[in-house]
């Protein structure tokens, strides 16, 4: 059978990699004294499988650099051998060998033959044995079983009473026997008890089996090989005189014997294999690993899903039965058709975005090892802290957060905490703290990275800012504000580029990358006492819940998640600030307006007057402002659309959606709005 | 054809094995580890069923001796996925009541000819 | 075979697969032009189309193709011709557009389309430089249908999003 197992390589890269960060927490866990056998467990079953795959699927270094950390944690596992700080940072750089193994193969690029030598060396140090001995036998020993070719063989086979209770059946191993070449069978019943005590899930029999075929004895034994401790099994060679003398005792004892034959021509049938092997195996390579990504979910998601789709079905049907022939005696049983339409499809909804979601452990997981590895560097002492790591969150967003999280980690243990000697000096505990904490807010998730180091510096930050010509030296700027500077392309607040954050990539970057998932960050800092660094980011990339707004004859959408109350102005609330822009205050705070008809440049329809529309207030980046529209429509979910797919990014757009009369509507960038309205209220100030 | 369960944690496994007996003919289902294969295999009927032994959860030894509790698989043929390396498992798997084993690494090929061994 | 009947079976082959290729013609303001047929992708009777703000005039907004967002220019609107009704024979043809990292769908509104024109390679001929209402470097060649002359639109220059986008 032509079956191609390059497909499933990616899922197997997958599961590796997923295994080896787990064996990588593990790892941690372990240094820190925790001495688990779970734990231990655990990593052994990750080592296992990548070699069990690895050898399946083809990638013989892996599975061969495997094997050996395999062995040695089969040894720990049976308390053989006690786990040292040494074995465990070689397994921590085993995870990092492998890793890199699975990676190289999974970009299609081929493997390099000195990678992990040295781990595998003294690895064998330790297992005490080298490799290359064992290479060494098993060619003698396959060189030994390529001999023989004979007549035939006389097998005597003598299962014991409770065989059949491993599944095992006589009839089925004579089949395979029957493939090696012609056989005969003769039974022995003598054993047989009568009817009334026979235990049917005994074995009473004997057999004596002749085979006439040029097989090696090797490929007997492998039929038997399952039964060798539940039988007594002879094999022996058959020569021409056996072969007469033990047809004529069959002869003589025929009255009380059953005789089986069977015929097959097993050399045509073997060979046939062999070359459907080879093909097998030489096809692997042709192309490099396919870019799509794949998703694991639970088999109880995907049950759900089929119990769903089956009521939509049965839904369906009714109402298409009560289509037939309608009358409006039949109203009201369409209207029930219809709601329940309407829920399964909500539910369905739901659960299809449900499986999209995964836990921020998947980003998580990478810190503990990272954490380690820098403050060893550095010579800091650092606590990583986690929590909420169940939290649970978009495939996609999952998977592009990852490096503005590192980045900020790297920064907190980079500039955030300080050495041990001045965190002692300024009364500190000389263990600093970084808190990686995710949690849901409303419509969106949180992640936050605290520390508890030196805060950001606001003198330093705003000379900086200034010397870089971001800020002018006249510029007064709340601490607020200036904290925000860092976000500002160009800035970097280290005062000597490290090789752990100046890696040429600014918190600009990071701020962009998370706007572009549609979320935003904001810090809270206060020098000498730690830095909170706060994400926020949508649940779902996919779909929100959305306020429809009207201006003149357009229809926007405002996310409701962004909405913090919509309210009629009147006029005493409302000021205009010289030059441009107007404000209204709001219990205390002042807001400045932004008039959906003038910035989207609305042609007709709209209404002027501030007391007869209504100010929807939001807010985005922390940041608030009114938006000023005739009306407020309906609410509805809606599913985003990229403008970008065959467009280009509008500014003050986040995408559009598809009504289900098949229009289009906008959806408004809130944040990018906010932004923009108060940095022009600022302007004006 | 013949249903089998496959029992493995690892999906990339489960997938090739389903894959292959798929294209034989045989209806597959998959179980992820001891505790949900024998949920499934209550439910569910059996002519062979092809379990990992490493699994969390409930290991595959484990696994063999709950299902020859079992009135309905008292004789069902149950292999055992195990590596050249764990000779021990053969035989504590056999004890358990294991029909047999299929050596990791195998092919499709391989496992095709094991299943017909014990399918005929 | 003999050699002369080689040679023109030749000919004739080589006129066919190689060198012909199709355009769709279409009107615009009594002119004609034709784009590739192999990029057009639909040709759409006049729809609804949602106006998008911070864009250029010409701009008419965007559909929805089967679930796909896809911007419309407004040809004449882009070339600064006079405004018409739109009417029966108004339709939006829908283009394959190739930018520099990616192929976009880009629909063009024109007054209507006309046929089908089998080009050989040797009949287009260079664009003069004065002439069409369409400025010649959104031209790519000019081919005569008999009647009128029609000319070959590069698509991929007009319509690139992000290049037209900077006309606002």
């Amino acid at each position: 059978m032509g079956i191609n197992l390059e497909q499933f390589h990616q899922v197997f890269f997958e599961e590796a990699l997923e295994g080896l960060d787990s064996m990588e927490s593990s790892m941690l866990a372990m240094e820190e004294g925790c001495d688990d056998s779970e734990e231990i467990n655990a990593v052994f079953r990750v080592i296992h499988s990548i070699k069990g795959g690895a050898g399946t699927f083809g990638f013989a270094h892996i599975a061969d650099f495997t094997h050996v950390v395999e062995t040695l944690l089969d040894q720990v596992r049976s308390g053989e051998r006690e786990i040292t700080k040494e074995i465990i940072a070689l397994l921590l750089k085993t995870v990092d060998c492998v890793r890199e193994m699975v990676e190289t193969s999974q970009s299609g690029g081929d493997a390099d033959p000195d990678l992990g030598k040295d781990i595998i060396e003294r690895l064998n140090q330790i297992l005490n044995k080298s490799t290359s001995s064992e290479a060494k036998e098993s060619l003698k020993q396959e060189s030994a079983e390529a001999e023989f070719a004979g007549i035939g063989w006389q097998i005597s086979f003598v299962p014991h009473k409770q065989m059949l209770q491993t599944g095992n059946d006589p009839v089925r191993m004579f089949q395979a026997l029957s493939e090696l070449g012609e056989i005969s069978t003769s039974v022995d019943i003598t054993e047989l008890p009568n009817l009334h005590s026979l235990q049917p899930e005994e074995s009473y029999l004997k057999w004596k089996i002749t085979i006439k075929s040029g097989c090696r004895e090797e490929s007997i034994r492998e039929i038997f090989e399952w039964v060798e401790d539940e039988c007594d099994l002879e094999i022996k060679p058959l020569n021409n005189e056996e072969q007469q003398e033990q047809s004529e005792i069959q002869e003589a004892e025929n009255k009380e014997l059953v005789r089986v034959e069977r015929r097959n021509d097993p050399e045509n049938d073997r060979r046939k294999d062999d070359d459907r092997r080879k093909t097998n195996y030489g096809r692997r390579k042709s192309d490099s690993a396919g870019g799509t990504s794949s998703i694991r979910v639970g088999t109880d998601k995907i049950d759900e899903l089929i119990n769903m789709v089956g009521e939509l079905v049965i839904t369906q049907s009714m109402l298409g039965v009560l289509g037939d022939g309608f009358d409006m005696s039949k109203l009201e049983d369409l209207q029930d058709g219809l709601t329940e339409l309407e829920r399964h499809t909500r539910q369905l909804q739901e659960s299809i975005m449900r499986i999209r979601m995964v836990p921020i452990n998947f980003v998580f997981s990478r810190f503990p090892r990272m954490v380690h590895d820098l403050s060893e560097k550095l010579g800091k002492k650092i606590d990583l802290r986690i929590s909420g790591e169940t939290t649970e969150l978009d495939k996609t967003v999952v998977e592009q957060i990852g490096d503005p999280l590192t980045h900020l980690v790297r920064n907190s243990v980079d500039h955030g905490i300080e050495m041990p000697e001045e965190r002692s000096a300024s009364g500190k505990p000389e263990m600093g703290e970084v808190h990686l904490n995710a949690y849901h807010k409303g419509g969106s998730i949180i992640i936050e990275i605290s520390d508890d180091g030196a805060g950001l510096n606001c003198e330093k930050i705003r000379n900086k800012a200034i010397s870089a010509g971001i800020i002018s030296e006249n510029d007064e700027l709340s601490e607020e504000r200036i904290h925000e500077l860092i976000f500002h392309p160009g800035f970097s607040t280290a005062d000597v580029v490290s090789d752990i954050s100046g890696r040429g990539v600014g918190m600009d970057v990071v701020r962009k990358n998370i706007v572009r998932l549609g979320g935003n960050i904001e810090i809270k800092s206060k020098q000498g006492h730690g830095s909170i660094f706060r994400i926020s980011l949508p649940l779902t990339l996919a779909i929100l819940d959305g306020q429809i707004i009207s201006v003149g004859k357009e229809k926007y959408i405002v996310p409701i998640a962004s909405i913090i109350e919509s309210i009629q102005v009147k006029p005493d609330m409302v000021n205009k600030v010289s030059g441009k822009g107007e404000v209204f205050e709001l219990r205390g705070e002042y807001l400045p307006i932004v008039r959906m008809h003038e910035f989207f440049e609305v042609e007709e329809g709209y209404i002027d007057e501030l007391e007869k529309g209504i100010l929807v207030v939001v807010e985005g980046d922390g940041r608030k402002c009114g938006l000023f529209v005739d009306l407020l429509l309906g609410q509805q979910q809606i599913v985003i659309k990229s403008l970008e797919t065959n467009f280009v990014r509008i500014q003050g757009l986040s995408g559009a959606t598809i009504f289900g009369d098949g229009s289009v509507a906008l959806i408004l960038d809130i944040p990018g709005m906010v932004r923009q309205a108060t940095e022009r209220h600022i302007e004006a100030v | 054809m013949s249903n089998v369960l496959i029992v493995d944690d690892s999906a990339s496994m489960r997938q090739m094995v389903t894959f292959t007996l798929k294209s034989a003919g045989h209806g597959v289902e998959e179980a992820v580890d001891g505790v949900d294969a024998l949920k499934k295999a209550k439910m569910g009927n059996f002519d062979l069923i092809v379990s990992d032994v490493n699994m969390p959860n409930m290991d595959g030894i484990t696994f063999v001796k709950e299902m020859r509790g079992l009135e309905a698989y008292k004789f069902t043929p149950i292999l055992l996925l195990t590596t050249e390396s764990a000779a021990d498992k053969k035989q504590e798997g056999k004890a358990a009541g294991a029909t047999g084993w299929i050596v990791k690494p195998f092919s499709p090929d391989q496992l095709l000819s094991t299943a017909k061994k014990v399918l005929g | 075979m003999t050699e002369v009947a080689e040679e023109q079976l030749n000919e004739e082959l080589g006129d066919v697969t190689i060198d012909e290729d199709q355009y769709l013609s279409f009107e615009l303001d009594e002119e004609y032009y034709c784009v590739d047929i192999l990029r057009v992708q639909e040709i759409l009777g006049y729809t609804d189309i949602t106006r998008v703000p911070n864009t250029p005039r010409f701009l008419s907004g965007v559909l929805n193709l089967r679930g796909a967002i896809v911007p419309v220019v407004d040809l004449r609107s882009r070339f600064s011709l006079d405004e018409v009704e739109y009417d029966k024979t108004t339709v939006i043809v829908v283009l394959a557009v190739k930018t520099m990292h990616s192929e976009k769908t880009v629909g063009i509104v024109v007054d209507a389309v006309s046929d089908v024109l089998n080009v050989s390679k040797n009949d287009i001929r260079t664009v003069p430089e004065t002439g069409a209402k369409v400025e010649t470097e959104f031209l790519t060649g000019l081919v005569s249908n008999g009647s009128h002359m029609v000319m070959i639109m590069d698509i991929d220059n007009l319509l690139n999003p992000e290049k037209f986008m900077e006309l606002l």
